[in-house]
């Protein structure tokens, strides 16, 4: 183990669903304690914190949960950055010991969404008693909601996967099989909120919310937490053998963010920069998309599934139907993707997400995924995707110790 | 939404500021003096390029349809189901719903020629008709006609 790599050291993620008793304090500290208890350290071993909460993003979840767990007077980032924000506030603890600032560094990221409807995509406004009055960027006399088009989430996926569909196929029955597989996948994930398997004919019959994501090929909005402890390469060699032949290594951590686009200015682009942090992840790690065991990519609608096969390159350009076709990512298949049931059936409290997806692969490489476990799992990516947009890859391997 | 008798309407406002009423309906985007990349609401750069000089361009009304979703779950307040669709005008890409559709896959083909119309959002107390666009396909079926901001109303 080389001194300047990273390691997870301790990672846990909460139970996802609904938490009515907890608050996103309980939640988050509920996930630190796990993963410090995970890593066998105590906070007075830890030297920085990134935390997230999107929806209580002025709220410094970080200082709070300091306050439940111990306040010791290290240096605390509080972030933000959309479906990436827990990936972010990872990253931001990697850096601090890339940077030598930090030896041991937690990250966390908690969200409470039970039972919040649509995400994004307000109401028009009836005309005012003042008339027709011009507002915001574009002069707007109304919301423009259901007027120029939508920026609902399912609505603005749903237009993602039917562009790629335009070009290299796709239909509505394939996107729902995306979904079944995930739902397939999510019976052997205790802490999944959903765990129910769903045939591809329940899932088109189910509610339609934005063609053609139906209501279970959407992410479910639910509660939980994640945490994970980073240690340095050099820090962990002082470490136990235990400590040492659990540690997961961070071969690359990479965040971009869109770069212009003709059509990004009107639909959001998920895969410029995708694309962009896929192959600089690859680069860095020194690992091709062939060798990757498993795949936890950001399914937040069945319709982006398929465009991050393409977009990771797990299949040549193009060509992610007929990848898909070959059940290749089926946990039996070639490049199992979303063995934890992705966040259609396991769930997506937005915060936790970039770090339960690390827990997820981390678990595989540990040997300890128990009746899920992908066998012999060496190597894995996770990937999220913050709409606005933020793209976070992590490659994870397992300790050679 | 009252809807002021079109007797006394007084004047029409369009539903942003890209759209132009007169003298026929169509877009306006901002378009970069140094490399030609277009936006819909201002900026302070180009974002492709840095440029700061920017003038306004006219966007073709017809286009071909990019992608598109039918939204059936939407917020209180948003008639649904919708058809919300991308719209390539001519090399630049445009938001906007289809007009004139029925909200069903059967009746919407990817790449199916479309072009700009426009439909009535009612008239304010003071009889100002709120205007907002769409696009419908080209060679609607016999007995439809394009919505006109004179006629102002949306056929879906």
């Amino acid at each position: 183990m080389s001194g300047d790599d990273v390691w997870v050291l301790g990672i846990h993620m909460t139970k996802f669903g609904k938490h009515p008793d907890k608050d996103v304090v309980d939640l988050a500290s509920e996930s630190v304690l796990g993963a410090l208890a995970d890593a066998d350290v105590t906070m007075a071993d830890v030297d920085v914190i990134g935390a997230g909460n999107l929806m209580g993003a002025s709220s410094g979840i970080g200082q709070q949960v300091q306050k439940q767990v111990g306040q010791t007077g290290i240096p605390v980032y509080n972030v933000v950055n959309a479906c990436a924000t827990g990936a972010t506030a990872l990253r931001v603890a990697y850096l601090e010991i890339k940077a030598g600032e930090a030896e041991i560094g937690l990250a966390f990221g908690v969200e409470k969404l039970a039972g919040a409807g649509l995400l994004s995509g307000g109401a028009p406004a009836a005309v005012s008693a003042d008339g027709w009055t011009r507002k915001g960027r574009l002069g707007a006399v109304t919301g423009l909601e259901g007027h120029t088009g939508t920026s609902s989430m399912p609505g603005v996926f749903a237009q993602i996967g039917l562009d790629y569909a335009r070009r290299y196929g796709g239909d509505f029955e394939l996107f729902a099989r995306i979904a079944e597989k995930n739902h397939a996948h999510s019976t052997l994930n205790p802490l999944a909120a959903h765990q129910k398997p769903m045939s591809a004919e329940q899932i088109m019959a189910d509610v339609m919310v934005a063609y053609p994501n139906t209501r279970p090929m959407c992410s479910a909005n639910v509660d939980g937490a994640a945490a994970a402890v980073l240690v340095s390469g050099e820090r962990l060699k002082k470490l136990s053998p235990q400590q040492r032949r659990r540690a997961v290594k961070i071969s690359a951590s990479v965040l971009t963010s869109d770069p212009w686009q003709e059509s990004c200015q009107v639909l959001p682009d998920v895969s410029t920069l995708t694309k962009a942090a896929a192959r600089k992840a690859y680069a860095m790690a020194g690992v091709d998309p062939a060798d990757l065991d498993l795949v936890e990519l950001h399914d937040c609608f069945a319709t982006a599934e398929l465009v991050h096969y393409d977009n990771l390159m797990l299949c040549a350009e193009g060509e992610a139907v007929d990848f898909f076709n070959s059940r290749a990512t089926w946990r039996d298949g070639a490049t199992p993707v979303n063995v934890s049931g992705g966040l259609e059936s396991k769930g997506h409290p937005i915060a936790a997400t970039g770090i339960a997806n690390v827990w997820e692969v981390a678990t595989h490489l540990r040997g300890e995924a128990g009746p899920r476990q992908i066998e012999g799992a060496r190597v894995g990516l996770t990937h999220v995707i913050g709409l606005g947009q933020a793209c976070a890859i992590h490659i994870l391997e397992r300790s050679a110790a | 939404m009252t809807q002021t008798p079109a007797s006394v309407i007084t004047g029409q406002i369009p539903i942003v500021d890209y759209l132009v009423l007169r003298p026929e309906p169509h877009l306006r985007a901002h378009e970069c003096a140094s490399c030609a990349a277009r936006y819909f609401d201002r900026r302070n750069a180009c974002a492709r390029c840095s440029g700061t000089r920017f003038a306004d361009v006219d966007v073709p009304t017809a286009g071909v349809l990019s992608t598109y979703t039918i939204v059936t779950f939407a917020p209180p307040g948003v008639d649904a189901p919708f058809v919300a669709a991308i719209v390539d005008c001519g090399g630049t890409s445009v938001r906007g719903k289809l007009l004139n559709v029925t909200p069903a896959p059967g009746d919407i083909a990817l790449g199916m020629p479309l072009r700009l119309a426009t439909y009535s959002l009612g008239a304010d107390s003071g009889g100002v008709e709120a205007i907002g666009y769409g696009f419908e396909p080209v060679g609607p079926p016999a007995g439809h006609q394009a919505s006109t901001p004179a006629e102002g109303k949306e056929i879906r």
